[in-house]
């Protein structure tokens, strides 16, 4: 078989390469830049072979090198506290992040995009950024316990995006579901900017026991290198194509899908099947294959051991025989892994294959020679310093500027424009705007998502959609959880990507503490246009230099995350999105607060000031407007807030906290008397004498830093002191009234439950069916 | 064989001496996703619960069986329609057979794997709506002499979690009929039939009684803070699917009413 292959192609060796120096290669197909190619040349001290250039050319990519953002994600590692690493186990770099739970316990997770194949094939491309996030989380050592989904679609009218949204959910829901890993939360927009470019972006957590950690590294002369999975095929090869100088034959299929196919069944036994290698420590390293595959893990691994690495490349199992060298080293086909394992492990190693019917190959093993070599039935097709391939890659210090529209669209603000005209008063008015709100696209209930998604398998969620975080169970003897909250604003961040990538932050934040949790790290998944036009790359800066600087402030740590560029469409960039994940931890997750009130006669409280802040709200989104300030940043304040949240919750003061962020006090009053069916009445006079703002502003401003909390009648006098002797406002603004059915608010007309329910959960089902 | 643990030990629960004896195997087959869901509802019951791989060749010491949910090789063909052929569950089909009828429950794709295996009748189609729907499910429970529904109220309703997209349960007009006249319908839908199930059925038995098979998840309802009251408030407790498990170790530890 390995003769008959190695007929089909010119195999370019390392001997001859130096032999021919003057080969014309098509590194420019390949998406590599001339001054790229030349630094490869020079690197090599010859012209790379086609595998090298392969290899170099998918990780040298902005995808895998971070060519442009590199020098301002700096920031996350160097503005770090000694507060911010007393937990951090694992820190960017690796797979994923690590984090100490306690008790022994670690929690890893990541967030990552899959953006622009879920736009070309949003079912597969929605499936497989599930996929690779898991396996990230797999190579950690831990067991993936939940995922989550932040989504971001063009207009909810428009053609295109049912076709996207149906693709990208059932996508998420078909390969999710098939893991066991329940959905646990994640956020649905909809905005005319991610027409063409939806953002898919997929988060998945694990947990393991310390000594579980596992890192991908190749080390120890003479441990052996090893392939499993999935077979590799000829999916997710981008630009390896150009390479027809290899191949012989024009015969093999020519059009081969550019995203990957995802085969979650694989996927779910390899998740046992390495769980099973961790158990029995039969594996050194391992490295999870996601972009730029067999490149991408043999380098990294490589070079993040002590010394080299040889692999024969003949020996992968191959779905596609025709597969050139290249391609192979290129090919993204989903669901494998590469470990390294003793040679004494070697036999247990295949005796967990076996069990789970795992298809695995020998591909070579760990050298001291510093070196990575490929060879194609033994001649040398690669040979470099794997660091150079990995980890050397181009650095690009982007020209970046403030864009000259920005002060125009700071100065434009909503009130006053032509879009407030009209602007509700009358009691009939507001409960129109109220119920015009709650069934608005990004305000709707996303039931219609979520019943999609298994939020009960694995038997830990103790809260997911529709609350602000979803919360798993780690340990069940103590209670011991994880709270996760995913959020971003493209809109805040159109405005003011400095203080908008904040206001993500701190609404996340602010979301894990409402559910009771402890903030402990960060994820973030920046998704942006193209980092070649000054404009965009000026986002990408003050997005990161504010989301750095706010980590310093909350004292939470950025442990991973991914940056996805050029989303756009032609020329027109998307909303720079910075979407952030905090990573919150519950002592017992019995004690989580649920985002709605049950209990007849309890208190309400509004905490936090409220100002007249409606720019950039969905108030003025729904009214087309965009323009202004975002909302005021308040960190310090978001602190004192988590801590009266998280205190609360412990010490059993309230019964329902829900975060108050798009859509303002009026949503977070449907939702939190929607959650169980119970509502309420409210008088938000003293809100409004105090904070001297009118009703319809009380009701529909973003201002930040605000809960709205239930508190039992027998804790009241604890809840207001503990809010007193922190100094943080308070207000008493109604009761629950179980019995009424209704959401009565002074000034406003009573709107009944049934009402508000048809309104909010209407919406999806209206347009996706 | 050895199954990885469950995130955490096994929780340990102050069982009742007389059912702590009794055990349980819950099977699993690459692709098995409730395994570990349904040992914690063995335990939650008080029972010991026993881990059975799809590949093992003999059954091993065990007083009942439950057959749990997920995707059996990916349902890539038919679900269930691979996991029928297993070693185990041979031996499973002889001991439901057999004279000492061993107890048996499907859930979900369990439920399809039972059909495939012929222990029940009918078979199981994609949802009538084409999607996979997550949902808190009200059933009634038509039969109460069945090895799993003793612990229940005849007539009475339970909310369990039902997930799954090919969950609604066809069979030819005569086989329906002969399962109504026969009691063989345990659990009806109430209030909205989420799949197009046939006659709104949403489990069976066979015609002993020892083998049930449904589509929802009662080992989603077991335990107070993760079921469905908790996580979506619509009534209900967190805990109507426990009577499952009670049934089966009370029928056991020869408690029968």
């Amino acid at each position: 078989m390995t003769t008959e292959t190695s007929k089909k192609f010119n195999i370019d060796t390392v001997e001859n390469a130096s032999k021919t120096p003057d080969t014309e290669l098509p590194w420019a197909e390949l998406g590599l830049k001339q001054n790229e190619f030349d630094e490869i040349v020079k690197v090599l001290g010859r012209r790379p072979t086609g595998a090298e250039l392969a290899m170099y050319s998918v990780m040298w990519s902005e995808h895998c090198s971070y060519k442009s953002s590199k020098n301002h994600l700096r920031q996350f590692g160097q503005k770090v506290t000694e507060e911010m690493k007393k937990d951090m186990l694992v820190g960017i770099g690796e797979n994923a992040g690590v984090t100490n739970l306690g008790d022994g316990w670690a929690v890893t997770f990541k967030i990552e995009s899959h953006n622009s194949p879920s736009f070309v094939e949003p079912y597969q491309g929605a499936a497989t950024g599930i996929g690779g996030i898991v396996r990230d989380i797999i190579s950690m050592g831990a067991r993936p316990v939940a995922v989550m989904d932040p989504l971001r679609f063009g207009a909810i009218d428009h053609p295109d995006t049912a076709r996207v949204m149906h693709g990208a959910v059932a996508g998420i829901g078909g390969y999710g579901n098939s893991l066991g890993l329940p959905n646990i939360g994640g956020e649905m927009v909809f905005d005319s900017v991610y027409q063409g470019n939806p953002l898919v972006n997929a988060l998945a957590v694990g947990v393991m026991r310390h000594e579980d950690i596992r890192l991908a590294n190749a080390s120890g002369k003479g441990n052996k290198v090893v392939l499993f999975g999935a077979r590799t095929g000829g999916d997710g090869i981008g630009g390896a194509s150009v390479l027809a100088s290899e191949s012989f034959d024009d015969s093999k299929p020519s059009k081969r899908p550019a995203v990957q196919v995802g085969d979650p069944f694989a996927e779910k036994v390899l998740i046992e099947c390495c769980l099973e290698l961790f158990k029995g420590s039969l594996v050194e390293g391992i490295q999870d294959l996601g972009a730029a595959g067999i490149s991408c893990a043999t380098s990294e691994l490589a070079s993040n051991g002590d010394g080299g690495m040889q692999v024969e490349l003949t020996s992968v199992l191959l779905r596609d025989p025709t597969l050139t060298p290249g391609e192979i080293l290129m090919s993204e086909s989903q669901e494998r892994m590469m470990a390294v394992v003793t040679p004494e492990n070697v036999e247990a190693f295949e005796a967990v294959m076996d069990k789970w019917a795992v298809e695995y190959s020998w591909l070579g093993e760990v050298t001291d020679t510093g070196r990575l070599i490929i060879t194609w039935e033994g001649d040398v097709i690669v040979d470099v310093d794997p660091r150079t391939v990995a980890h050397d890659g181009p650095v690009y210090d982007r020209p970046y500027a403030r864009p000259e529209w920005q002060d125009a669209v700071q100065a434009d603000t909503f009130t006053g424009s032509v879009q407030d005209a009209g602007r509700p008063a009358a009691p009939a008015e507001l409960a129109k705007a109220v119920t015009e709100l709650v069934a608005s696209p990004n305000m709707c209930s996303k039931s219609w998502i979520t019943n999609q998604y298994d939020r009960y398998v694995g038997g830990n969620t103790a809260m997911a959609f529709p609350d602000d975080a979803g919360v798993v169970r780690v340990d069940e003897e103590t209670g011991l959880g994880v709270a996760l909250a995913t959020d971003a604003n493209g809109r805040y961040t159109y405005l003011d990507p400095y203080h908008g990538a904040q206001l993500a932050l701190a609404e996340a934040y602010r979301n894990v503490a409402t559910a009771g949790a402890i903030p402990m790290a960060v994820s973030d998944c920046l998704n942006f246009g193209s980092p070649e036009d000054p404009d965009v790359m000026w986002q990408l800066a003050e997005a990161i230099r504010g989301l750095s600087d706010a980590c310093m402030v909350l004292g939470i740590p950025v442990t991973g995350g991914n940056v996805s560029l050029y989303n756009q469409t032609g020329t027109t960039p998307i909303h720079p999105s910075p979407v952030v994940a905090v990573l919150g931890k519950l002592d017992d997750v019995a004690r989580r607060t649920p985002s709605g009130w049950r209990e007849d006669g309890q208190a309400i409280y509004l905490l936090g000031t409220t100002g007249a802040e409606l720019d950039g709200s969905e108030w003025a989104n729904m009214r087309g407007h965009l323009g202004g300030q975002p909302p005021k940043v308040d960190l310090e304040a978001e602190r004192a807030l988590g801590e009266i949240l998280i205190n609360a919750s412990r010490d059993g003061m309230i019964d329902s906290a829900h975060d108050l962020s798009e859509g303002g006090l009026a949503a977070a009053l449907v939702e939190s008397s929607l959650r169980y069916g119970v509502g309420a009445r409210i008088a938000l006079q003293d809100v409004m004498d105090r904070d001297g703002v009118d009703l319809f502003t009380a009701l529909f401003s973003e201002s930040q830093g605000r809960a709205v909390v239930g508190v039992p009648r027998s804790e009241e006098v604890r809840f207001t002191d503990m809010c007193t002797a922190r100094g943080f406002a308070h207000t008493r603004i109604g009761v629950v009234d179980a019995a009424s059915g209704k959401l009565e608010i002074n000034g406003v007309d009573a709107l009944s439950l049934d009402a508000l329910r048809e309104a909010h959960e209407g919406t999806l089902p209206k347009y996706f069916g | 064989m050895t199954e990885l643990p469950l995130i955490g030990e096994a929780v340990a629960v102050a069982a009742e001496p007389r059912l702590a004896g009794a055990r349980i195997g819950v099977v699993t087959f690459p692709g098995t996703l409730d395994d570990r869901d349904a040992a914690r509802a063995v335990r939650l019951a008080g029972a010991t619960a026993v881990e059975l791989w799809h590949g093992d060749a003999e059954l091993g010491d065990v007083d009942a069986v439950i057959i749990p949910g997920g995707f059996s090789y990916g349902d890539y063909l038919r679900a269930g329609a691979i996991a029928r052929f297993a070693p185990l569950m041979s031996k499973i089909i002889d001991a439901a057979n057999s004279d000492a009828k061993l107890p048996v429950l499907g859930i979900c794709n369990g439920f399809q794997i039972l059909t495939e295996s012929h222990l029940l009748p009918g078979s199981m189609i994609k949802n009538d709506h084409l999607k996979f729907l997550c949902r808190d499910q009200v059933l009634r429970v038509e039969n109460t002499n069945t090895a799993w529904t003793l612990d229940y109220q005849a007539g009475q309703e339970i909310t369990i979690p039902l997930k799954n997209q090919d969950g609604q349960y066809i069979a030819d007009e005569k086989t329906l009929d002969a399962l109504e006249a026969e009691g063989r319908v345990v659990f009806r839908y109430v209030g909205f039939n989420p799949n197009g199930s046939r006659r709104d059925i949403a489990g069976i038995s066979n015609a002993a009684g020892n083998v049930v098979g449904l589509m929802p998840h009662p080992e989603h309802a077991v335990e107070p803070g993760f079921g469905p009251e908790s996580l979506d408030g619509i009534g209900g407790s967190d805990t109507d699917g426990l009577g499952f498990f009670t049934s089966v170790l009370n029928k056991i530890v020869g408690g029968d009413k």
